[in-house]
């Protein structure tokens, strides 16, 4: 076993791998930038070395400075976390070259995986079964103009290097062909530095459905269940559970012996993620594998019992698979709320600065996996993840309540936060019938929210506005002091604050 | 209103006067304090209430014995309260300072346009003197690998620009004067 691991990572994630990594005895070395010397990930390592400005190119994305780190504290491997380098083949191989082990598939596997459409011409010899569309970038107007013609409109253009929705344009006519193709090649090029763009049939309503993968580096390949990731916003999850509302058993193990093949094709070893879309009869389609830990692995980790991050460890400590199968038997349900720093008011733009109050639930059937501390000020340099609220039951109901009552208990104060977003998703009639598919969360953000307009309530907000006020706590002590016609901070305002602290502190 | 450990109190009469808003309806809320003991009235209706600040920015309340959990949520110059899990906009007026009426209906004259999240300033869309309608674009704020375009909030002229591109702004700072 290892002694020692790099993580190459921030936040959520970084503090998630630094605790598995005390879990199994080894130590936990972390990078980070400069606008990252008091994230939580530094405070819970054992090694802590900085890595320079916070542009990503010169920190987190950085292979010779990362190297450097392994090499000087002496790190026998390192996980990369997901983000930053964890799908980047070249750095999975400079980690070879420098005798570290990489956690993760190998640099070869990676790149099979990498290109949409590599995949899919390696996937389509083993029989997988795909969306109808090109397996190769189109090559001019008249090719596309062929196949979308073929196969039937609407199709949808997607950029071969592409992830995140970049380059994609959906095409409903003919005529709207050419300024799509257009528009995605340029912008896949401009995103990826690659201007490759393929056709597909689009899928209307489609759900996103993924199966988790872990094989051993001894040619075990099991499935752990599927995820339902159909809850997005500009192509990005918010909310994710296992296992799906639509996947029976049946399913699940079409699904499952689909996601080993498409491993096994690509000699994948440690833990990866099958997506597929799924239609409205049901029917599954490949799309892409994901060769990293997913940012939604809790899910599957409470449903199946597994803790994926140490077993992707022990796999790459060259252990075999502890077990086989017939041993995964899921049990429950999980769901997965992505808390962003994001301001709801404002077309959930992000909201960086200071966290000034933080109330984290707890209690039954709650998991929360978080990189937030009360006082840290989030850098507006990275992605607006803050932590993962998960919550478990002994069924999908159970699992809905809880998490409704963890997120009234969960309170970031002095930034914006998407956490009243989930109420609103836990509350709507079609999502607790899990009538789910990719469109659901615009289609509910577009229907204006009704607010409850409890008269009881307001007069409670008002009366608290008011002693917030005469508390005179921080900003507010001036206008407290213009009330009573004396100074701000006079001493009888600071003995009443201090009196009505010491009580709560008792 | 009640607040314990009050022994220590002097036993002065204090009468706090506000107005506040809670989601656009006005409230008056009159707080008094005699011999440590405390009232409240509500829209001239008196309510019994017992308040214990947990820790800064959190009240717990009851309401006769009804209990209420209040936050109060803070960005930049913003109050919003959560009742539970219901949010609510607030503003709290003391009547007798001019000040906070000044601001109400206050739609003659320059604006100020704010940056409405820390971030970096990527772009400026407009210039000293340019003529600009209710939700022209006037700059282009990045923060977490997002771009937000801030909109000038009237017709008017930009009078001035206070940063340049590439400076760093917090919320709440000001970027241009719309006249």
């Amino acid at each position: 076993m290892f002694k020692k691991i790099l993580i190459a990572n921030r936040g959520e994630i970084a503090v998630r791998v630094v605790r598995a990594c005390h879990e199994m005895g080894i130590a936990a070395v972390v990078v980070y930038s400069d606008v990252d010397r008091a994230a939580l990930h530094v405070r819970k390592a054992d090694e802590a070395y900085p890595l320079g400005t916070a542009a990503a190119s010169e920190s987190y994305l950085n292979i010779s400075k990362i190297l450097d780190v392994a090499r000087r504290s002496g790190a026998d491997a390192i996980h990369p976390g997901y983000g930053f380098l964890s799908e980047n083949a070249k750095f999975a191989q400079a980690c070879v070259d420098a005798g570290v082990k990489f956690i993760g598939p190998t640099s070869a596997a990676m790149e099979a995986m990498g290109s949409k459409t590599r995949a899919r011409q390696a996937m389509e010899k083993v029989g997988i079964p795909f969306v109808p569309g090109t397996s190769r970038g189109v090559e001019s107007l008249q090719q596309a103009k062929e196949v979308a013609a073929r196969i039937g409109y609407p199709v949808m253009l997607k950029a071969a290097a592409g992830g995140g929705g970049k380059g994609m344009r959906l095409v409903h006519a003919p005529e709207q062909l050419k300024s799509s193709l257009d528009e995605a090649r340029s912008e896949a090029e401009r995103s990826f530095g690659d201007s490759e763009v393929y056709i597909e049939k689009a899928i209307i309503n489609p759900r996103h459905i993924e199966m988790q993968v872990l094989a051993d580096e001894h040619g075990n390949t099991v499935y752990l269940g599927e995820r339902e990731c159909s809850l997005q916003r500009r192509h990005q999850k918010v909310l994710e559970e296992a296992p799906s509302p639509i996947v029976d058993s049946d399913m699940r193990r079409r699904m499952g012996e689909v996601a080993v093949r498409v491993a096994k094709a690509a000699a994948y070893t440690n833990a990866g993620t099958v997506e597929f879309l799924v239609d409205q009869q049901k029917n599954f389609y490949f799309l892409e594998m994901n060769t990293r830990l997913q940012v939604e692995h809790p899910v599957t980790e409470l449903v199946t019992g597994l803790d994926l991050v140490h077993l992707q460890i022990r796999i790459a400590a060259g252990e075999k698979l502890p077990f086989t199968q017939d041993d995964v038997r899921p049990r429950g349900h999980a769901i997965e709320c992505r808390i962003y720093a994001e301001d709801p008011d404002n077309n959930y733009f992000p909201s960086p600065g200071k966290i000034t109050l933080l109330l984290e639930p707890s209690g039954p059937g709650i998991r929360r996996d978080s990189g937030m501390y009360e006082g840290w000020n989030v850098p507006i340099d990275y992605d607006p993840l803050l932590a993962k609220l998960i919550g478990y039951g002994t069924d999908r109901d159970q699992a809905i309540s809880r998490l409704m009552r963890a997120l009234n208990e969960y309170f970031v104060g002095g930034i914006k936060t998407n956490i009243a977003l989930f109420r609103r998703i836990l509350r709507d009639p079609d999502f607790r019938a899990a009538k789910l598919d990719t469109g659901f969360l615009d289609r509910m953000l577009k229907r204006r929210e009704e607010k409850a307009g409890d008269s009881r309530l307001a007069e409670v907000a008002a009366l608290a506005a008011g002693i917030f006020v005469a508390l005179g706590s921080t900003a507010a002590a001036g206008e407290y002091a213009a009330a009573n016609g004396v100074a701000a901070g006079d001493k009888t305002v600071s003995n009443w604050k201090n009196a009505s602290r010491g009580e709560a502190l008792r | 209103m009640r607040l314990r450990n009050s022994e220590e109190w002097e036993l002065t009469t204090v009468l706090m006067l506000y107005d506040v808003i809670i989601d656009g309806k006005n409230y008056q809320l009159d707080l008094s304090r005699a011999e440590g003991r405390w009232s409240c009235h509500l829209d001239g209706r008196e309510l019994g209430v017992d308040a214990i600040l947990a820790r800064p920015d959190v009240l717990s309340l009851r309401i006769g014995n009804l209990a209420y959990e209040v936050k109060l949520e803070r960005v930049a110059s913003e109050w919003h309260l959560w009742v539970g899990s219901t949010r609510f906009a607030a503003e709290v007026r003391d009547p007798r300072s001019l000040r906070g009426r000044a601001r109400a209906g206050d739609d003659q004259g320059p604006k100020k346009i704010l940056a409405p999240m820390p971030g970096k300033v990527v772009r400026l869309l407009v210039r000293n003197g340019d003529a600009v309608e209710l939700g022209t674009g006037v700059a282009v704020v990045e923060a977490m690998k997002m771009q937000n375009e801030i909109k000038s909030p009237k017709k008017g002229t930009i009078q001035k620009i206070l940063v340049g591109e590439g400076a760093a702004v917090n919320a709440g700072d000001v970027l241009a004067i719309v006249e």
